[in-house]
């Protein structure tokens, strides 16, 4: 095997590791948004639920969670005779999206509560309701603050995707080990798996460095 | 004072142990403009913002236009008002911040028609339209397309009278208006102030230090000390010839 034949392989794994990322951060996103808005909501229920599903992501490991939702669930699925085998990519991507989630509310709390007061009583003055408010007024000023710690969970979970090759994934960490396995060729393996996370993240970053720019894009109009 | 359009009756107002309006009766009519000067601290504020429904009050009643604004009718007597009815009574007053407070996410243009158009219904266009007008009349027709970090202090205190005004309330409350402006950016907001109160019938009710200003255009000036009203009276008589010590006092001291 040569190191070209190496290619294939590690560009397959690559791909599901992007399309891993790509959805576990989008659904990631929204539950960031549903729980860092809830946890600031008056409503008991809601505020309760929030939090609890926070702290629980937030307080235990994603590998631990991973293999809860694909080797724990089904069991205790069945248990009670409801059929809760989850195919790898769904248990992967739920795993990955509900850790990022919890961390991602944090940032959507704190940025929505960096807005300045003032801001809701010139709403308030317009007789804005409070729905209003939050999404016209509150969030689209909280969003440029939310964008580099959302850079940096992007790129976090990019790399927390290597984890879901413990439950027979084929992503790219996974396809490594198998060309391991097969060339007992660590060296160039492992330097190579380096170099393609190293130039995802690149990409991912610069991603969301341009987001970051749209989103920030009224800030920078000059006069 | 018969049918006054605002009115205090025993207000009382506290931040924690202190005491910031202490039994306040106050009365403003129809089309008055009325200042309201006094020492930091004595309440003055605090007068519009209870009137802006920013902050409650613990005690008396508060009416605007007839009707309580902190209360509601129940069946027995006066409760506690609704966010329903705060909505009804706030969309008679309109404000002008101290620090503008303007949407610093939208266009000049946007954050005079956002709230004409999602909380009056108005069209896009309609909203458009009237906001071009207030525009002109605030003298920054060729500013619609900036946003409020492009604009000078000054033009964005302006901005913030065409956005309240946009709302068409009958009262408008100005809440130190030129106090976070540069001396020199002063002057065209007074004169935006000025030509709306010689102009309109509308209901204005002015917390400021700028003295001179205050006298030419009010009615009837108001002296604000420890949470009541020390002294009133026509502009000419309060700030040539005030009866009470303390207005004396603090007239000479911001005078000189």
């Amino acid at each position: 095997m040569q190191l070209t034949d190496y290619i294939e392989p590690l560009m397959q794994g690559a791909w599901v590791t992007v399309q891993l990322t790509l959805y576990s951060t989008v659904l990631g996103a929204v539950l960031a948004f549903a729980s860092g808005i809830g946890k600031l909501s008056r409503h008991r229920t809601i505020n309760a639920i929030c939090v609890a599903y926070i702290e629980l992501f937030r307080g235990t490991s994603l590998l631990v969670q991973l293999f809860w939702l694909y080797f724990a669930l089904p069991l205790a699925g069945s248990a009670i005779g409801i059929d809760l085998r989850l195919p790898p990519v769904l248990a992967g991507v739920l795993a990955l999206s509900l850790n990022i989630g919890a961390y991602g509310a944090e940032v959507v709390r704190g940025a929505i509560a960096s807005v300045h007061p003032d801001q809701r009583e010139a709403a308030r003055a317009l007789n804005f309701t409070e729905r209003q408010t939050l999404w016209d007024i509150v969030i689209p000023q909280a969003i440029p603050e939310m964008m580099p710690p959302f850079g940096n969970l992007a790129v976090q979970n990019l790399k927390d995707t290597a984890l879901v090759s413990l439950i027979s994934l084929g992503d790219l960490t996974f396809r490594a080990e198998q060309i391991r396995n097969y060339t007992q060729d660590s060296t160039t393996i492992y330097s190579m798996l380096l170099a393609m996370y190293f130039g995802m993240a690149l990409v991912l970053t610069v991603l969301m460095r341009g987001l970051e720019r749209y989103v920030t894009r009224w800030r920078r109009a000059r006069s | 004072m018969n049918d006054p359009i605002i009115k205090f009756d025993k207000v009382i107002k506290r931040f924690g142990d202190l005491t910031v309006l202490d039994e306040l009766d106050f009365e403003v009519g129809r089309g008055e403009k009325v200042s309201i000067i006094g020492p930091s601290g004595s309440g003055k504020s605090t007068v519009l913002r209870i009137l802006m429904t920013l902050e409650g009050i613990e005690g008396g009643v508060v009416t605007v236009n007839g009707e309580p604004l902190w209360h509601e009718q129940g069946p027995d007597g006066l409760k506690p008002a609704s966010e329903a009815h705060l909505r009804k009574m706030r969309a008679q007053l309109g404000m002008v911040f101290q620090q503008f407070n303007l949407f610093p996410h939208m266009t000049v243009l946007r954050n005079i028609t956002e709230a004409p158009v999602k909380v009056l219904g108005l069209s896009k266009a309609e909203a458009r339209e009237r906001a071009e007008e207030l525009l002109e009349l605030v003298g920054l027709a060729d500013q619609a397309q900036k946003y409020p970090h492009q604009l000078s202090g000054g033009q964005q205190q302006r901005v913030g009278i065409a956005r309240a005004l946009a709302m068409r309330p009958n009262v408008l409350l100005f809440d130190e208006p030129t106090s976070a402006l540069d001396p020199e950016l002063v002057g065209e907001v007074l004169t935006v102030i000025g030509r709306l109160a010689e102009e309109h019938d509308l209901t204005m009710l002015l917390v400021t230090h700028e003295m001179r200003f205050a006298r030419e255009i009010s009615d009837r000036v108001c002296f604000f000390d420890q949470g009541q009203i020390r002294e009133e009276g026509a502009p000419e008589e309060l700030f040539t010839d005030p009866k009470e010590d303390r207005t004396r006092e603090f007239l000479k001291a911001v005078l000189d």
